[in-house]
């Protein structure tokens, strides 16, 4: 528990006019941790990830990125201090080539590159290069030229985390990296996540509980936008009020 | 400014037919539309397609590449034909002077018109664009003393132009022409380099996904008020060439026809192609030009042309050809 938090929510929340979605979520997540974040459907697991990624502003509290309250900032803000995010539905640039999507997300984190108006984009042989290193990362280097548009499903959730890699983030935050895989895909891609969490700061939205369990080093559970419980994947497992809303529910998990 | 020092990959074996379409696309196009007098039936045509090309390529750059229709492009180009003929009529500044400040008043406009319309997305900035330039058109109508009002802002011929120790008579077609075609291969060098720019990158990638865009750091807002000036900069130009070769500035540069034009071109081209505004422009003004001829009811054939376009080349003439290309890529 002596480590310092990369990010920290402090009573955040979001209404959307009478319906509240998260209410009052108070988490600090500590550096080179990966934490879970679990709850049944509606728990509001996509709202805080949202508020997190700075994609929608929180209508209560603060959160807090490096010691910095960024609540309220514009998304790229948030993507330029070091936070990346990948989508629970595939969310690429579809025409254009796997290599491009991930080239793109590189480019936006290089202030003289993404200035540019008028240099020639392919002298910034940087760029491409690291484009090239975040895609054999996720085993998608003979895939560099295709269209995004035309990958297969794993493959495309594969390049999903490219993209989010490529901004070599301090804080990556994954929505459901799993979703619509096989078992022998989400094998994969659990061993490919273990791996990015030994060097970055992780964040997890997943159904699949036995896989969180195994892997997570902590685990945060929301119900009906509310914090239920974190804690250790142990502690979680023996927590009362989790079982009962929870785990309950399905003893094999979903998804 | 272009050393060829980065290293080029080509593959040996095979030649990189779009990588090399690529890198001449400029010179290519410079080439063909220098031709265009002796291909098309008339040099009045020729330039027509000129400067009707170049405001469909300043359109294709908000429309085409950063996925942004805008149905009021014709305040732009209106702006900077009354913007070239105000300053030679009124100012009596100099033909060059005079482009220049065509360019620069259909780039503040563009940046007003700009900023109050990206705050809307879709259909809702489709509109906000076409209120705002009626707006502009009902100004101008109104505004006689500035405009000349419907009948159109006159007395602006230019004669000659001096260039330098040049004089070139500016009433021969053949110079006009090619001193029109100077300025529009210097704005496609502009347009091409901004396109190979990350500038160009980050269009696309607001096109293909502006929510991904901005969670990968871009400032789209930004962007996109940058595109929109830029487009409406370049149409602009085409607005100011059009005053100087006419020699009148028509209350119709700024109509609502003029920005459906815009539209109408480059979707028969090829949105966000290159060539695409150039042959859509040059499709068009053919069909004004042949069947004019035969019937007042041109607009029928061009109108039926542009629905079988729509139905069976969505992409555009110069795009299907593009995308064809591409789907045989391995």
């Amino acid at each position: 528990m002596s480590a310092t938090p990369v990010l920290a929510a402090e009573g955040i929340g979001k209404r959307f006019g009478g319906f509240t979605a998260l209410d009052d979520v108070n988490v600090a997540f500590e550096r080179g941790r990966l934490t879970a974040i679990i709850g049944p459907n509606g728990a509001g697991k996509s709202t805080f990830f949202s508020l997190l990624s700075g994609a929608v502003a929180p209508t209560e509290g603060h959160i807090h990125f490096e010691g910095v309250d960024v609540a309220g900032e514009p998304q790229h803000r948030f993507a330029r201090m070091g936070i990346a995010r990948s989508y629970q539905i595939t969310n690429l640039f579809p025409q254009l080539s796997v290599h491009e999507n991930v080239r793109l997300a590189c480019q936006a984190m290089h202030a003289p590159a993404r200035r540019s108006l008028w240099r020639d984009r392919t002298r910034y042989t940087g760029l491409a290069d690291e484009a090239d290193a975040a895609l054999a990362q996720v085993g998608l280097a003979s895939r560099r030229k295709r269209l995004a548009a035309s990958l297969a499903h794993g493959e495309q959730r594969a390049l999903e985390i490219a993209v989010a890699l490529a901004s070599r983030p301090k804080l990556l935050l994954l929505d459901e990296p799993t979703a619509g895989m096989s078992p022998e895909e989400t094998k994969e891609m659990m061993a490919l996540i273990g791996r990015l969490a030994a060097e970055r700061t992780v964040l997890l939205v997943e159904h699949k509980m036995k896989m969180v369990m195994g892997l997570a080093d902590r685990i945060v559970v929301l119900h009906q936008g509310k914090l239920l419980a974190s804690g250790t994947p142990d502690e979680i497992r023996a927590d009362a009020a989790v079982r009962r809303v929870y785990l309950g529910e399905g003893r094999s998990g979903r998804g | 400014m272009i050393r060829d020092i980065a290293p080029v990959q080509i593959a040996p074996t095979r030649i990189d037919w779009p990588m090399l379409a690529q890198r001449w696309r400029v010179p290519l196009l410079a080439v063909g539309l220098a031709a265009l007098p002796w291909i098309v039936p008339s040099q009045a045509l020729a330039v027509n397609i000129l400067i009707f090309g170049l405001y469909a390529t300043g359109f294709n750059l908000l429309f085409g590449f950063t996925g942004m229709l805008s149905f009021g492009h014709a305040a732009f180009f209106g702006a900077g034909a009354y913007g070239t003929g105000i300053a030679l009529a009124r100012f009596g500044i100099g033909w060059f002077g005079a482009i220049g400040t065509g360019i620069a008043v259909a780039s503040a406009l563009a940046l007003l018109i700009g900023a109050l319309s990206i705050r809307s997305r879709g259909i809702y900035f489709s509109m906000v664009t076409l209120a705002l330039a009626q707006l502009i058109y009902y100004i101008a109508l109104q505004a006689t003393g500035w405009t000349g009002g419907e009948n159109g802002l006159r007395g602006l011929t230019v004669l000659t132009l001096h260039i330098g120790p040049l004089t070139l008579n500016f009433l021969d077609p053949t110079v006009k022409y090619y001193v029109i075609l100077a300025f529009v291969v210097a704005a496609l060098w502009a347009v091409s380099r901004l396109l190979n720019a990350p500038f160009g990158a980050a269009i696309e990638a607001i096109r293909e996904n502006e929510g991904r865009a901005a969670a990968c750091g871009y400032d789209v807002k930004r962007i996109k008020l940058v595109a929109f000036v830029l487009s409406g900069s370049i149409c602009g130009l085409a607005g100011a060439l059009n005053a100087l070769h006419l020699s009148i500035v028509p209350i119709d540069s700024l109509s609502y026809q003029t920005s459906g034009l815009a539209v109408i071109m480059v979707l028969l081209g090829g949105a966000g192609t290159f060539f695409g505004p150039f042959i859509g422009a040059a499709i068009f003004l053919l069909i004004e030009d042949v069947f004019s001829l035969w019937t007042v009811h041109w607009q029928l054939f061009a109108g039926m042309v542009f629905i079988l376009a729509v139905l069976f080349l969505p992409h555009g003439v110069w795009g299907t050809l593009v995308s064809w290309r591409k789907g045989r890529e391995p």
